[in-house]
């Protein structure tokens, strides 16, 4: 274990933030940063780019929205602020910036690699700052975990312990091994209702750093002790805790099946929140591995809702609105909320469901690549990304095509 | 001198003993297992509401869910469908007095011990009259399987094609209710039939016999070894639930020292 224990006798950091204020038009590009994609501001008028966001274009005064843009830029000055004013940055002096042009057009001030001098060519990122707003990165090409700039701002798993929720999800074992080949030094597997056969145990205890530990989300005490052993030992938690039924409502087995999944997904995480949360918040700053992330593995079916799978959609919905309280109490600490809105996986209880269907490696890859690329809002294969965007494009024609019989449960 | 009177001196000086047959109601206590294409009886859980903290400073108290078939439980005769049309085949209206009825106790540990699929026939229980005479008509029989002595998946016992737990075969719970007219049938695993019992014929004949003649099942019991094979008294009340199937129950027996 390369990981550093903490001493006792001195006090844990606490959490202070990035300066947090921006504008509402600015919040696209947190939307934006949150998927991981790269835009700058652009006016709709004379199409050229901006930074930083303004209300209208310096040049036409048009409206301002946000456009795809090219990554590429070069460094003008960099310097290396020794003394910030803020004390968040001054907690992580030397803290080092730059002046960049970007080839979209505008210039900006952005964090810096530490490599890169002036002159440089460097690649730009938008990324959410523990702030959980958007904000430029420069460094060269494919050199990011090199950053402790950028470490700060994303949750890899390296030297950190993870406590993956439900041992049983089919994405668990890949997730477990992407975590520990990520560097992870503990991975907590909670297991629930350990008295049922669990045909996958040998190969997850094979993971190095796997520890499988009793874990049932529906059960405030099982999840109170799980807490009680692990909330101050864990830096990242996926809840991965899903009960997937099929059925619509008027089902013979819908009432008795929508309660058990709202109680599986809905309640179990709110009892993990209430468990996890305040540790994993107040450890937002303990050190370089403090806590830094809750990932909560949804269904796409929260947000678009097939008459097919009636009960599992309002369990998915209820999780995800839950889930924005519990990303404003993290972020108090700094620390991230994912949320990975799945597609249907390849799981005997989307066996009707017409492909493609989302692997678990694929699934546990992009929750790897979200935590390490410090996103915020995935969504992971092909029926997520469609429903979304359509959603985006007509939602009245997403629920009429949707209740023609798609995804049918 | 009374018989109440009696028995409550009995109960002070210990000549009467009673015993607790009632595993504790915990969330992971295992539950029965059905195909999942029906619905799935609810689990223990036991939501706490305060406990003398700023939900209530002064008070303890939870928010108790579960199905009536969970944890140490009585089934009623409309638990099944051959018991549907039985009068006073609810507990809310099962007559009181049955609640409190003679037990008859078979150990069958060493049979079980050695066969995960133990079942108990009839030429065993004629074999056991023999030793300690016939069962008297309106006594409850408790198949002693020592099952109880395990926990977690070995009390479950579940493998690809279900679970393997010991129970009595068709004939046995047939000749038991027919013959004998027991008031019900006891056991130590999770139901009243044997974990296969599915595949039997009827299926689930401890389900089928005994509540198609308006008699009763319980089962999840414990300390059955602390019982003599005759002699001891059950107290079986269930949760008076409107219309119920069966509830959890606290299940008591009293023993005589010399019985």
């Amino acid at each position: 274990m390369t990981r550093k224990k903490s001493n006792p006798l001195l006090r844990t950091r606490r959490p202070l933030l990035p300066p947090g204020a921006r504008s509402r038009s600015a919040h696209l590009l947190t939307a934006a940063a949150a998927r991981g994609d790269f835009v700058l501001p652009c006016c709709a008028g004379c199409g050229r780019f901006l930074w930083p966001m303004a209300e209208g274009c310096p040049a036409c005064l048009s409206e301002v929205g946000v456009k795809a843009a090219p990554q590429g830029a070069r460094v003008i000055s960099a310097t290396t602020a020794e003394v910030p004013a803020a004390p968040y940055f001054r907690e992580r002096a030397p803290w080092r910036v730059g002046l960049v042009q970007m080839e979209a057009g505008p210039q900006a001030v952005v964090h810096l690699h530490p490599a890169a001098q002036a002159g440089d060519k460097v690649v730009l990122r938008l990324v959410l700052d523990r702030a959980g707003q958007a904000v430029l990165n420069a460094g060269p090409e494919g050199g990011e975990m090199s950053d402790p700039q950028w470490q700060a701002m994303v949750a890899d798993p390296r030297d950190r312990r993870v406590l993956i929720t439900d041992a049983r999800h089919v994405c668990a074992l890949p997730l477990a091994q992407g975590l520990a080949k990520a560097g992870a030094v503990t991975i907590h597997c909670g297991l629930p209702e350990a008295w049922k056969p669990f045909p996958g145990r040998a190969a997850l205890q094979a993971v190095p750093g796997v520890r499988i530990v009793p874990l049932d989300v529906i059960s405030d005490r099982s999840v109170a002790d799980a807490a009680t052993d692990m909330a101050g030992r864990v830096e990242i938690v996926v809840n991965t805790a899903d009960l997937p039924r099929p059925g619509g409502l008027l089902g013979p087995v819908a009432q008795v099946e929508a309660r058990a999944m709202a109680e599986t997904v809905q309640m179990g995480l709110l009892r993990l929140a209430r468990a996890f949360g305040p540790a994993l918040a107040g450890r937002g700053a303990d050190g370089d591995k403090g806590g830094v992330a809750w990932v909560n593995v949804l269904s796409v079916f929260a947000r678009a809702h097939p008459p097919g799978w009636a009960g599992y959609a309002a369990a998915h919905a209820a999780a995800l609105a839950l889930s924005h309280a519990l990303r404003a109490d993290l972020a108090a600490g700094g620390v991230r909320l994912v949320t990975v809105l799945t597609g249907p996986t390849e799981d005997g209880w989307f066996q009707t469901v017409d492909p493609p269907k989302v692997t678990a490696r694929a699934l546990a890859d992009a929750i790897l690549k979200a935590l390490t690329n410090g996103l915020e809002e995935v969504a992971v294969g092909d029926v997520a990304k469609d429903l979304l965007a359509r959603l985006e494009e007509n939602p009245k024609a997403v629920e009429r095509e949707l209740a023609q019989g798609g995804l049918t449960g | 001198m009374s018989v109440l009177k009696a028995l409550v001196q009995a109960l002070g000086s210990g000549g009467v003993r009673v015993v607790d047959l009632t595993q504790t109601l915990s969330e992971d206590f295992p539950t029965i297992v059905l195909p999942p294409e029906f619905g799935p009886s609810a689990p223990v859980r036991i939501e706490r509401i305060s406990r003398y903290d700023a939900a209530g400073p002064a008070w303890y108290w939870n928010n108790l869910s579960f199905g009536e078939h969970t944890g140490t439980h009585f089934d009623a005769p409309a638990h099944w469908f051959t018991g549907r049309d039985r009068p006073l085949g609810t507990v809310d209206t099962l007559p009181v007095g049955h609640m409190v009825a003679p037990a008859c106790v078979i150990d069958c540990s060493a049979g079980s011990a050695a066969d995960d699929d133990f079942l108990l026939t009839r030429e065993m229980v004629e074999a056991w009259e023999a030793e300690h005479g016939l069962v008297p008509d309106g006594a409850w029989v408790l198949m002693r399987s020592d099952w109880s002595k395990r926990t977690g998946a070995d009390y479950a016992n579940l493998r690809d094609d279900g679970a393997h737990t010991p129970g009595p075969d068709a004939g046995c719970i047939r000749w038991l209710v027919e013959e004998r007219g027991i008031l019900g049938f006891g056991t130590e695993t999770i139901g009243t039939d044997a974990g296969q019992g599915g595949h039997f014929d009827p299926p689930f004949p401890a389900h089928h016999f005994l509540h198609g003649a308006g008699r009763y099942g319980l089962q999840c019991l414990t300390n059955l070894h602390l019982l003599p094979p005759v002699g001891a008294v059950l107290m079986t009340a269930p949760l008076k639930v409107h219309e119920g199937s069966g509830s959890p129950l606290r299940v008591l027996a009293m023993v005589e020292d010399n019985a």
